[in-house]
């Protein structure tokens, strides 16, 4: 990343402004995140105050129809949101990776096959192969939609990695260490994963942001977590049926998850542009 | 072949379902040979196949009525959804793409831009939510949410149910196109034949309008393409937003009651649509770019 410090000067305030924002608005997130771990305002459960409360200073952001203080209920959605985000991207990184270099060093029928059943999936937008995937498993918990949401991201990262690992196997340093007896598995840790990881992790951060909607609306359709996760989704589903009386509860939670998804884009913006330096003349 | 594979791996049999907590060991049993749950896999996919050939989707395994004719019934208010969201959503990102790249220099081009940007970061439900509450709580203008029980036939109420939903699809996807709309015309704006055509003497929306938008549209096309298929299968979550009685919720309601025939149709069907769109959409790009005729498939 300290290649970055010799572009342009111009250049570079551009990119550490957005990597700047991201990192701001993630890190908030991160650091609410954090807080719920070892203090809350108040029991996310309990009624805190009377219900469908203005916002205050005891409330800041007012409490919901059942009387719960909607900021405690915001700051475990973050916490939710960034659990199921780092989840699901690790799981769709695990398959999807895996999947990816097999494709690319299978022979050409196999990787036929893979490629077209690749694109079917892909076809299909990640919130409806997660509700089945949801829809499969008995109880609806947490864990169940970062699966089923990591499964579904699995086939993004699997075309991608496809099409950069082939890209790299035609380099001559390939052949050179095939014909100095390297086997397949040593060059695939010492030259294609180092090569193709700054892509594939800017493309992580992408798809973190997708999750982490996909997570929300999942929420929002009942699919997601039962009522003790505060889930963002689950809050404006909620909400919608106070919507008058009480405004904030739809805002609030569809502010947050709009800011954490600009966030981890704008990071990975700044971040692809720090890599890659054929994008820097831009 | 993948659909009934994939649902078949899902774990909770479909009798469950039909009955409630406490049921007999006679009547489960009464319930799988109703359903065929009690035939080995092979059986019910041979039957599967068999009946998919001849278009007979089933009997829905809760309400028994026929699938086909439900989904029917559905597509006649998620078709028109997709159909206005689409509208919309070209209607908004066309021009104004164009502008954002042309005058990107201007203060405008760039807001246009940014404003693009929240496209993909905005939950299409949120966006429902928040029009809902601004045109059906504090206006009073529009329905928050239903459909007519008696659909298209009573046409007012029709329209007037669907004009926020559509709404709503047309702003994101529209975000999401204009990005693409965008950076084409950027591609274009670059390029030397524009140049050309301008050395040649002709005026700048002119060689605009004759050279870029064919070259332009070639990529926005396939975009399109893809927004297309995944507007129709993201009704899901507009639907519920609204209240819609659409392909969505039909899906949504299917899968907490595993009625699988229910689920594989309304998956059969949409894959089919997704597949006739992307087919189209390579059509459409071949009829405006010759290049592409003589080059075999279009996308590797």
């Amino acid at each position: 990343m300290s290649t970055a410090t010799m572009t342009a000067p111009t250049e570079k305030k551009s990119h550490s402004l957005a990597l700047k924002a991201g990192l701001l608005l993630v890190g908030i997130h991160i650091f609410m995140g954090l807080l719920t771990l070892v203090w809350l305002p108040y029991d996310p459960t309990a009624m805190a105050g009377g219900r469908l409360e203005g916002p205050s200073l005891l409330h800041l952001l007012g409490t919901d129809r059942l009387g719960r203080d909607l900021f405690t209920q915001m700051m475990i959605g973050s916490r939710i949101a960034l659990i199921v985000g780092i989840g699901a991207v690790a799981i769709g990184a695990v398959i999807g990776v895996t999947l990816g270099l097999l494709a690319a060093f299978a022979s050409k029928w196999l990787d036929d096959a893979l490629a077209a059943t690749l694109d079917i999936l892909i076809a299909f937008p990640t919130l409806l192969i997660a509700m089945l995937v949801v829809a499969a498993s008995d109880t609806a918990n947490l864990w169940s939609a970062i699966i089923a949401l990591g499964i579904a991201l699995s086939a993004i990262v699997a075309r991608l990695t496809r099409i950069l690992a082939k890209r790299v196997l035609v380099m001559d340093y390939i052949t050179a260490a095939r014909t100095s007896g390297s086997s397949w598995p040593k060059i695939v840790a010492i030259h294609i994963l180092p090569n193709i990881w700054p892509t594939l992790s800017v493309n992580f951060a992408l798809q973190f942001g997708l999750a982490v909607i996909a997570e929300a609306s999942l929420s929002y359709l009942g699919l997601g977590a039962p009522p003790p996760n505060a889930s963002w989704g689950r809050i404006l589903q909620e909400a919608q049926g106070t919507v008058y009386t009480a405004p904030l509860g739809a805002i609030a939670p569809g502010i947050a998850l709009v800011s954490l998804a600009i966030g981890v884009n704008l990071l990975a913006d700044g971040l692809r542009d720090t890599i890659d330096p054929t994008r820097r003349a831009r | 072949m993948v659909l009934f594979v994939r649902l078949r791996l899902l774990p909770g049999d479909p009798a469950n379902a039909l009955l409630g907590v406490g049921a007999t060991e006679q009547q489960i049993a009464a319930a799988r040979a109703q359903v065929g749950s009690d035939q080995p896999l092979y059986v019910q996919f041979v039957s599967f196949i068999g009946n998919l050939a001849r278009l007979d989707l089933g009997t829905s395994f809760v309400s028994r009525a026929s699938v086909l004719g439900e989904i029917g019934s559905r597509m006649s208010v998620t078709l028109p959804l997709t159909f206005f969201g689409f509208v919309v959503a070209l209607v908004l990102a066309i021009p104004l793409g164009i502008l954002a790249a042309v005058r990107s220099n201007k203060w405008y081009g760039a807001a246009i831009s940014v404003i693009s940007q929240l496209g993909i970061a905005i939950p299409v439900f949120w966006v429902g939510i928040l029009l809902v509450t601004l045109f059906s709580i504090n206006l009073r203008w529009l329905p928050s949410g239903g459909f007519p029980l008696k659909g298209w036939a009573n046409f007012g109420e029709a329209i007037t149910g669907m004009i926020l939903p559509s709404l709503t699809i047309g702003l994101v996807m529209g975000a999401s196109l204009l990005r693409y709309v965008r950076a084409a015309t950027l591609d274009v704006l670059g390029s030397d034949f524009l140049r050309t055509a301008r050395a040649l003497g002709a005026s700048f929306p002119e060689a605009l309008i004759r050279h870029g938008v064919r070259n332009g549209a070639v990529p926005v096309i396939s975009i399109l393409g893809i927004e297309l298929a995944s507007t129709f299968l993201g009704a899901v979550v507009i639907e519920r937003v609204f209240s819609l009685p659409g392909l969505g919720s039909m899906l949504l309601l299917a899968i907490q009651q595993r009625d699988y025939p229910n689920v594989q149709g309304v998956l059969f069907i949409s894959t089919l649509l997704v597949l006739l769109i992307g087919f189209a959409a390579d059509i459409a790009q071949r009829l405006i770019d010759p290049r592409l005729r003589s080059r075999g498939r279009a996308f590797a």
